[in-house]
């Protein structure tokens, strides 16, 4: 249907959103590598010049750099195994027939719209707080000393709190997947008396394979660039300092711009890993 | 698979569900319940759950103190900007696309995609530094092009995987029937793909209000949003856990309200068409 006047017409209305994107990736991180290739000190002497690559073997070489990518593994590892394997349970769960199935659900998607600044301060506050906190009531209920969440355990604190928010993310789709199970092959196994261990491993797990390819892949990328979680409730102190909070550390406290950008560059070839691995499962749904 | 199953059975899953729905549910119904206590009652011990002298002071005072209402206007105005204006320039991409493909749409939508992936803190000094340049430094017009552009990707894909969906059949009956373009356009196009859009709007809209990347980083005073007036709370000062729940819920609430609209458009906006 496409004749040579709508061709054209298409690249036109195209155009803007091609131009305006391109922009936005080409200008910035062109930027970005001029920086990241330069000392540049705004506060102490401003722009010195080329230095090559000292700012990429001092980032790495840096004794903060090592622990940073450590923690930035924990967390996404962690959040990835819990909202994962909860999600699937939950989803599950909520496939089953029960009554007000619709107010459940609702009640599990919630967290994600809760704005990031407003989960990590309530968390800290509300639950974490040694001498306030929920959690600190109910450990002395039961006889226990409260415990100091956010410096003691920081890490896995932050886990939790992350956890919380992307688990309906990872229940949602996971549920879709699961409504999209063809029931009368279920039910035939059952019939043939394969157990509930069984039917789970050889037909819905496998059935729910490329759901959570993809429920890894997407949370992965979000993950690897938290931020307000950690700028709220720790600011990067008692080893939660990620490689995106160290990087904003370098650029915007310290302003040291030319060791920023090449952490920049780090994390940007970081995201491009687990990026290609998403594009491909993306790019064949998109030809059938 | 929905399957007949006996009422006892139906029965425990009920109470299971409706257990872990509340538990997960109940950080924000905490919440909502700790802004309307007194700050004695809020961080009392044991803790008080429903009975305590309901008040609505806390929404006075937190009103009163940092203007909610200015942050309230610039998270609508922000996130609002961006989604429209994402919209305005992704409805045509998303269209030509959809309906006449060429060999490098798949490229191309690929490609947007790719933009998403470039993470912030990557360039996070380039913008920095040309929001300083060009004065656009906590305006509220240089969030909104920063979160449109952010955005543009997931509408143009959440635009063309529900433009793809109308049939390109009814296009050709139209136009055997003699409509011209405008008509086919207005008629018969536009009507088909207003949910499409109005999903896409929605969704987009929860996801320009939740960012706390640009939004803390870029803003100071003026143009800052409903994630900075919370951050603004990180810094305690006394008794002060009913406040901040009053902030919060005021924060969440809107949001919370178009989220449940939206659960649906949710998955395919998120995994871009990839699940649906």
């Amino acid at each position: 249907m496409a004749t040579q006047s709508s061709r054209s017409a298409a690249r036109l209305m195209m155009a803007p959103a091609v131009i305006l994107l391109l922009g936005w990736m080409l200008a910035p991180l062109i930027t970005t590598l001029y920086f990241s290739f330069r000392r540049y000190l705004p506060l102490r002497g401003g722009d010195q010049g080329w230095v090559g690559f000292e700012n990429y073997t001092r980032f790495i070489g840096s004794s903060a750099f090592w622990p940073s990518v450590q923690t930035t593994l924990i967390i996404v590892g962690g959040v990835l195994v819990i909202t994962v394997l909860l999600g699937i349970v939950l989803a599950l769960l909520l496939d089953q027939p029960m009554w007000g199935q619709g107010i459940v659900r609702i009640l599990v998607i919630a967290p994600f719209f809760v704005m990031p600044t407003v989960s990590a301060l309530v968390w800290k506050n509300m639950f974490m707080d040694p001498v306030n906190g929920l959690f600190a009531h109910l450990w002395k209920f039961f006889g226990a000393t409260p415990v100091e969440w956010l410096s003691q355990a920081s890490l896995q604190s932050i886990v939790m709190i992350v956890s919380w928010q992307w688990l309906p993310f990872a229940t949602l789709i996971l549920l879709t997947a699961v409504q999209s199970l063809d029931g009368e092959q279920l039910e035939a196994a059952e019939m043939d008396g394969a157990p509930f261990i069984k039917r789970f491993w050889y037909i819905v797990l496998p059935h729910l394979g490329r759901a959570i390819t993809i429920v890894i892949l997407i949370q992965t990328i979000f993950l690897l660039s938290i931020f307000a979680e950690i700028f709220v409730t720790t600011g990067g102190a008692f080893g939660t300092r990620t490689l995106t909070y160290l990087i904003f550390q370098r650029v915007l406290e310290s302003q040291n711009i030319g060791l920023g950008s090449a952490g920049g560059v780090y994390a940007i070839i970081l995201a491009n890993i687990v990026a290609i691995f998403l594009m491909r499962i993306v790019g064949k749904n998109l030809d059938n | 698979m929905a399957r007949t199953v006996t009422t006892n059975r139906k029965i425990l899953n009920t109470t299971i569900a409706w257990a872990i729905g509340l538990l997960i549910f109940f950080p924000i119904l905490w919440t909502i319940l700790t802004s309307f206590k007194t700050e004695a009652q809020a961080i009392n011990d044991p803790p008080i759950f429903l009975f305590f002298d309901w008040t609505l002071e806390n929404y006075a005072v937190v009103q009163e103190r940092s203007n909610y209402m200015k942050f309230l206007w610039n998270s609508v105005i922000i996130a609002g900007g961006s989604t429209v204006l994402g919209l305005i320039i992704a409805v045509p991409a998303a269209w030509s696309m959809a309906f006449v493909p060429s060999r490098r749409t798949k490229d191309i939508l690929l490609w947007m995609l790719s933009t998403k992936m470039l993470p912030a803190v990557g360039v996070l000094y380039p913008i920095y530094l040309g929001f300083i340049k060009l004065g656009l430094l906590d305006s509220r017009f240089g969030l909104v092009i920063v979160l449109m552009l952010i955005n543009l990707p997931i509408i143009v894909w959440m635009l063309y995987t529900y433009f793809r969906e109308i049939p390109g059949e009814i296009l050709e009956a139209a136009r055997m029937d003699g409509a011209s373009l405008r008509e086919e356009i207005l008629y018969v196009l536009t009507p088909m793909a207003i949910p499409g859009i109005a999903s896409t709007l929605l969704l987009n809209f929860i996801l320009a209000w939740n960012e706390a990347f640009w939004t803390l980083n870029l803003t100071a005073v003026n143009a800052a949003p409903l994630t900075a007036f919370i951050a603004s709370y990180s810094s305690p000062e006394g008794l002060f856990y009913a406040k901040l729940s009053a902030a919060s819920t005021m924060a969440i609430a809107p949001i919370l309200i178009l989220g449940w609209f939206s659960q649906k458009q949710l998955v395919r906006g998120l995994t871009f068409g990839a699940v649906k």
